[in-house]
């Protein structure tokens, strides 16, 4: 295994080049061990790739490096392992080797990827929120990648059902980006997930390795749930080659004048699937009843403890933040009394304010 | 008589201190000495007052001259010794007759025709005087109204050696300026803004803002610190230069107080001695720390000394350098500014109300998400250039949105500066009375200890801040700041008790506190 431990670490050769090598030798150790005349063989390896071999054939201390990481209990699964995810197998450029912190998917059980990016709005983590944690109830995996914005809540939406979530990183799985989500990273553990990555542990998280494990997650999923992308966002790449590995696409519709939601509604328009609401989606995958309540629409709150007035601005609230000056003008009370009643609202629990004096309605 | 001593004074820092100035005119070569820990400046003096003399008509003579300015640890500055010299060699030549000066203090610079300049620090030197009960000040012309500003002093304004003299001799010529002192009484208008551009927006100009009309109004009646945040154009700096004309009175004391770091920097106005009416500072976000606190190798006092008891005005926040707004936390608390050089602490007071103005994002657009093109990384670092402990300071904090055309299109009049004043004093003024006897003037000088006593709560009041504790992830001090800003919403509304109204507005109007600030 150590071996190859240190053929997974060698840099600069493509994954497919790896493991068509490594078919052709039948072990990392003869490969470890391969003359310089034996490697001219190989024909699909050019001049800096074989040079890039003879250099790591030189190493000597991966040894005690394989023994450190697994003392840390990072586990290393290469593709010819038995472990490896089948669904990952099957995919056209598969990483040579994971690494992994905590566990892998159970192959047995349905897994959706919940992705979005970055920059979203409070819609977006909303429902972010909702289908993972209501696909995770039913016993779905959910699978992100741990960034900023949506992955995080599609995360936290899982973890909120108990359910197992995986995090598939650009950066080595013992490096934490951003360094904000470390809560979220032990949450991931604590509940039987996992920390997945194809780059070695240590590794940095740079800007070039993120379109790449974009491919693992949709890799390892069966459906991509996209819940929030503008025209360029980063989470249409991961529909591209979602696409191309054959992964059902879903989207979640957004307003039109919504700059976030255009790369969503774009996707509907070329046939992703359209999420109306988590419990549609288990029906689709027979994972529920068909025939039971549609409840997809937002849960409202019982309002019945609400004064009338707080009644008529908590109407005016929605998922996109109106400012308190916009809400007293929508309601045509005054600005005092509005800011008077948001508070109200907020402290019961049903608006929230998301920067300063921008509200909108209560997300749990 | 060959020797004679003349009184002046000197400014250190914000104080003055009483110099003797001694001239000895005696046989020998006729050399001019000048002693007693001089600055190249006071030994300058030399060169301008024996011209000065000569250009005034009077003879003088080839003699051995020592100029001796005591006490001699004190680092003498300035060109204020310029007639007191003068003066003490005319002394000693016998052309004013001794005695004559004895309970005078002389101030002013020369030029070579015996003309009198003016000076700065006329203020706290002639306050200096009277405190050592001297009655007589002969002092600039143009700073002789500064002067009379003083009680029970009587101010005697040249124009030149010659008046001085002639004074000095008894003769009351009638170009000699006599002034005692008479004042106007202090603040009945709000006036101009100190530096400059003359006049104040009104608040009825400002376009829609209701919120932050409001929130100025609490700012100003408590004495809080305010911050806006908004997109570029929504009247964040108009709403700032706005509150310049509600700002409540001075007393006679604080005008002087004012007048006193006006006068030791030379900004006092001739005509318009006394400064009446609050300072109101904006600062560029290019200042420096010397420029904002004061420094330099002599401490001169800096911006927030100039708007003490006033108002500093800090556009784009983010956009000042962070060690420059890390020193003013400081004063902030300790409403004073402590410069320390090896020589001496020199403290000039900095009691000013912090008016602050931010975008919420480096485009001016979030939380629009359709509009805004930052990134979270970039909105972090912006918002993290401004420190929590510095924020920790901030009482208030409003939303200036854009302005729609609705309201840029509504006729409606809106209220004006003069009345918003009215009810600003108002509740100062019950602040006063309440608080008398106490170090503190203002509610949002209120210490911790003191929020047991004047910001008592209800049971109910007490229950609703038990749940937006815990529900809005509130710290202690932020919850303090809650209670002061509750206080002054509850002095508004002319109430004893913090209603939970009262508590709701000023929840409403809490620092952006931990998850918002991080996002």
């Amino acid at each position: 295994m150590i071996y190859e431990f240190w053929y997974a670490g060698l840099q600069g050769v493509a994954a497919q080049k790896k493991i068509c090598l490594r078919e052709c030798m039948k072990t990392a150790e003869a490969i470890y061990y391969m003359e310089e005349t034996q490697l001219r063989q190989f024909e699909f390896l050019n001049e800096r790739e074989r040079n890039r071999i003879i250099q790591a054939q030189k190493i000597r201390d991966f040894g005690s490096q394989y023994q450190k990481m697994t003392e840390r209990g990072i586990r290393f699964i290469p593709y010819f392992s038995e472990e490896y995810p089948h669904r990952l197998r099957e995919i056209q450029d598969p990483p040579y080797a994971l690494y992994i912190k905590g566990s892998l998917p159970d192959p047995q059980s349905r897994k959706a990827a919940v992705i979005g990016a970055r920059r979203c709005t409070p819609y977006g983590e909303k429902y972010g929120v909702d289908f993972a944690r209501a696909l995770a109830e039913c016993g779905v995996e959910i699978i992100s990648g741990m960034a900023r914005g949506i992955d995080g809540m599609g995360h936290r939406g899982a973890l909120l059902a108990g359910g197992k979530t995986y995090a598939v990183l650009g950066c080595g799985v013992d490096v934490c980006y951003p360094r904000e989500h470390i809560g979220l990273y032990s949450d991931i553990l604590e509940q039987g997930g996992g920390i997945i990555s194809e780059l070695p542990p240590g590794s940095a998280p740079l800007a070039r390795n993120f379109p790449a494990r974009n491919r693992i997650i949709s890799g390892m999923s069966d459906a991509v749930l996209v819940m929030e992308a503008g025209k360029k966002s980063g989470s249409l790449i991961t529909v591209d080659m979602a696409l191309e590995q054959g992964r059902d696409v879903y989207a979640l519709p957004g307003p039109v004048n919504s700059a976030l939601s255009d790369g969503c509604n774009r996707l509907i328009r070329q046939g992703a699937g359209i999420l109306l609401s988590p419990e549609e989606l288990l029906e689709e995958w027979g994972l529920k009843e068909p025939g039971g309540r549609a409840t997809g629409k937002m849960k409202i709150k019982n309002e019945k403890t609400l004064e009338s007035d707080e009644k008529l601005v908590y109407s005016c609230l929605g998922l996109y933040p109106k400012s308190a000056d916009q809400l007293a003008s929508e309601t045509g009370l005054g600005i005092r009394k509005v800011l008077d009643l948001l508070i109200s609202l907020e402290l019961q629990g049903y608006a929230e304010e998301i920067s300063k004096n921008y509200y909108v309605i209560s997300r749990c | 008589m060959s020797f004679s001593t003349i009184l002046s004074a000197a400014v250190d820092g914000l104080q003055a201190e009483l110099i003797r100035v001694e001239a000895d005119v005696s046989n020998g070569l006729p050399v001019f000495h000048m002693v007693g820990y001089l600055s190249s400046e006071v030994r300058e003096a030399g060169e301008r007052v024996r011209t000065a003399i000569r250009n005034s008509g009077y003879e003088y003579p080839p003699k051995r001259t020592v100029i001796n300015l005591s006490p001699a640890a004190l680092r003498k500055r300035g060109s204020s010794f310029d007639l007191p010299i003068a003066a003490a060699i005319l002394s000693a030549l016998g052309k004013i007759p001794p005695g004559t000066s004895e309970d005078c203090l002389i101030i002013g610079e020369l030029s070579l025709n015996g003309r009198v300049g003016k000076v700065p620090g006329i203020l706290p030197m002639v306050m200096e005087a009277a405190a050592h009960g001297i009655r007589r000040c002969v002092v600039p012309a143009e700073n002789a109204s500064e002067g009379a500003l003083v009680k029970d002093v009587e101010i005697i304004g040249v124009n030149s050696l010659k008046e001085a003299a002639d004074y000095l001799l008894g003769e009351r010529c009638k170009e000699v300026k006599r002034q005692s002192a008479n004042r106007k009484s202090i603040g009945e208008t709000p006036g101009s803004i100190l530096d400059g551009s003359g006049n104040i927006p009104d608040f009825s100009q400002l376009q829609g803002q209701e919120n932050v009309r409001r929130a100025a109004e609490i700012a100003v009646a408590g004495g809080h610190n305010m911050l806006m945040i908004g997109p570029p154009g929504s009247g964040k700096s108009m709403t700032a230069r706005c509150i310049a004309g509600i700002l409540p009175p001075m007393s006679e004391e604080e005008s002087l107080e004012v007048t006193r770091i006006y006068s030791v920097l030379g900004m006092v106005d001739e005509n318009e001695p006394l400064i009446r009416h609050r300072p109101f500072r904006e600062v560029h976000h290019t200042a420096t720390r010397a420029a904002l606190i004061g420094g330099g190798a002599v401490p001169r006092p800096g911006e927030i000394s100039l708007a003490h008891k006033g108002v500093l005005f800090l556009d784009e926040l983010p956009e000042f350098n962070r060690s420059v707004l890390e020193v003013l936390r400081q004063p902030l608390e300790n409403r004073e500014i402590q410069i320390s050089r090896t020589y001496g602490t020199y403290r000039f007071p900095a009691e000013f109300m912090l008016i602050a103005a931010m975008n919420p994002c480096p485009c001016g657009n979030f939380p629009d998400m359709s509009k805004c093109r930052c990134t979270p990384a970039q909105i972090q670092m912006y918002l993290g250039k401004i420190s929590r402990p510095f924020l920790d300071r901030i009482d208030l904090c409003v939303e200036a949105p854009r302005i729609g055309f609705r309201s840029l299109a509504d006729p409606a009049v809106r209220e004006c500066s003069a009345d918003i004043r009215k009810r600003v004093i108002r509740v100062r003024e019950l602040q006063e009375e309440r608080y008398e006897g106490q170090k503190i003037k203002c509610n949002a000088a209120l210490r911790a200890e003191d929020l047991s006593r004047y910001c008592e709560l209800g049971k109910q009041e007490k229950l609703l801040m038990e749940r937006a504790f815990s529900l809005m992830e509130l710290t202690a001090r932020g919850y303090h700041r809650i209670l002061k800003t509750a206080r002054t919403i509850a002095d508004l509304d002319g109430e004893e008790w913090i209603r939970e109204t009262h508590l709701r507005e000023a929840l409403s109007l809490r620092m952006i506190d931990g998850k918002y600030w991080r996002r």
